[in-house]
């Protein structure tokens, strides 16, 4: 993992955006997205259940995998202006797109799961499926307990006049490590959804 | 860098290593009974689970309200949306719950399960913002 540079008040101060904590444009694309799902588990459609637990699965996993193992150490090794500009803008973002597709997969998949039988303990990948609750609850309490308030805290810490540098730097040290931890733990994610998807 | 050090070294009760506690169980809970579903699931260990998460979530709200000096503003409106926003997943979960028939007994723990969730998960929002503010 890339090391975090020390960042100068001089340098937090210098071409700083304003920073958006939540961007309400895009609640209404949420909401549209729950709304389906919704719909998707009140009809139990499998094509929708499918279409949602792969499309969500998918870009879950992808960008999980791209924050942790590309981005992350990207932006270790980045100057600090640099930094704040690409999180302030990336951050408020990602607060409302990771909890979106979190939902649509798992909510999805278990429904999918249910309405396909998968759930049944006699269902011969049971275990597999077990392994996946597992992987998802870990990589949940990474997220919610760590990440998400380290990103949060970031974000008011950057709507500050004077934002306190070591601070920043701490947080975003968390963010950038829980967010490669997740992305090796959704390679558990592939390797289990595969073998299910396949047997 | 020095006007920033009341606020960030001053000594806080572990409430978020608390909250990622109750967080823990409530999770090893969800998966314990997902693992079980569409059977009967054996209510001793969620019960135990929960009850440690209630408990513990009760000392939490107890030892944040006793913080002096602490940003309640900035508290109150992290936590606010948060709980907005998981009160709304919370509903979701608990539609599903229903949709699929559950009922009974562990249609009343799984509910209680949720509650604790959409209370902590705030809270922890919340004291992780608020705790770098200045008091107002």
């Amino acid at each position: 993992m890339a090391s975090i540079a020390e960042p100068t008040p001089a340098a937090l101060s210098t071409s700083r955006p304003k920073v958006t904590i939540v961007p309400v444009q895009g609640l209404p694309i949420v909401a549209v997205v729950i709304v389906g799902l919704v719909v998707a588990i009140a009809t139990n459609s499998t094509w929708a259940l499918d279409f949602y637990h792969v499309a969500g699965g998918g870009l879950w996993t992808a960008i999980d995998l791209f924050l942790g193992l590309v981005l992350g150490p990207i932006m270790g090794t980045m100057s600090i202006p640099s930094r704040i500009e690409l999180s302030s803008r990336l951050m408020p973002k990602l607060l409302l797109i990771m909890p979106t597709i979190v939902t649509m997969t798992l909510g999805s998949g278990f429904q999918l799961a249910r309405t396909l039988g998968k759930l049944s303990a006699s269902y011969p990948q049971h275990g597999w499926l077990v392994a996946s609750y597992i992987v998802v609850g870990v990589m949940a309490v990474i997220a919610l307990g760590l990440l998400e308030p380290a990103n949060i805290a970031v974000l008011f810490e950057l709507r500050k006049p004077e934002p306190n540098g070591a601070r920043i730097q701490r947080l975003m040290k968390v963010f950038i490590y829980t967010a490669g931890i997740t992305g090796l733990m959704q390679v558990a994610t592939l390797v289990i959804m595969t073998k299910i998807a396949t047997s | 860098m020095e006007a920033h050090q009341p606020v960030a070294e001053r000594p806080l009760p572990p409430i978020q290593q608390i909250a990622i506690t109750v967080l823990v169980l409530i999770v090893i809970g969800g998966i314990y009974t997902a693992a079980h579903l569409p059977r009967h699931v054996p209510q001793g260990p969620t019960i135990t689970l929960l009850v440690a998460a209630g408990v513990l979530l009760g000392v939490n709200i107890v030892l944040l309200a006793r913080i002096e000096h602490f940003a309640w503003q900035a508290f109150r409106l992290v936590a606010g949306w948060v709980l907005v926003a998981y009160l709304v997943i919370a509903g979701m979960l608990e539609y599903v719950f229903v949709y699929d028939n559950t009922s009974g007994t562990q249609l009343v723990i799984l509910s209680l399960m949720l509650a604790v969730f959409a209370l902590d998960i705030p809270l922890l929002l919340g004291f992780s913002v608020a705790r770098f503010q200045d008091p107002a």
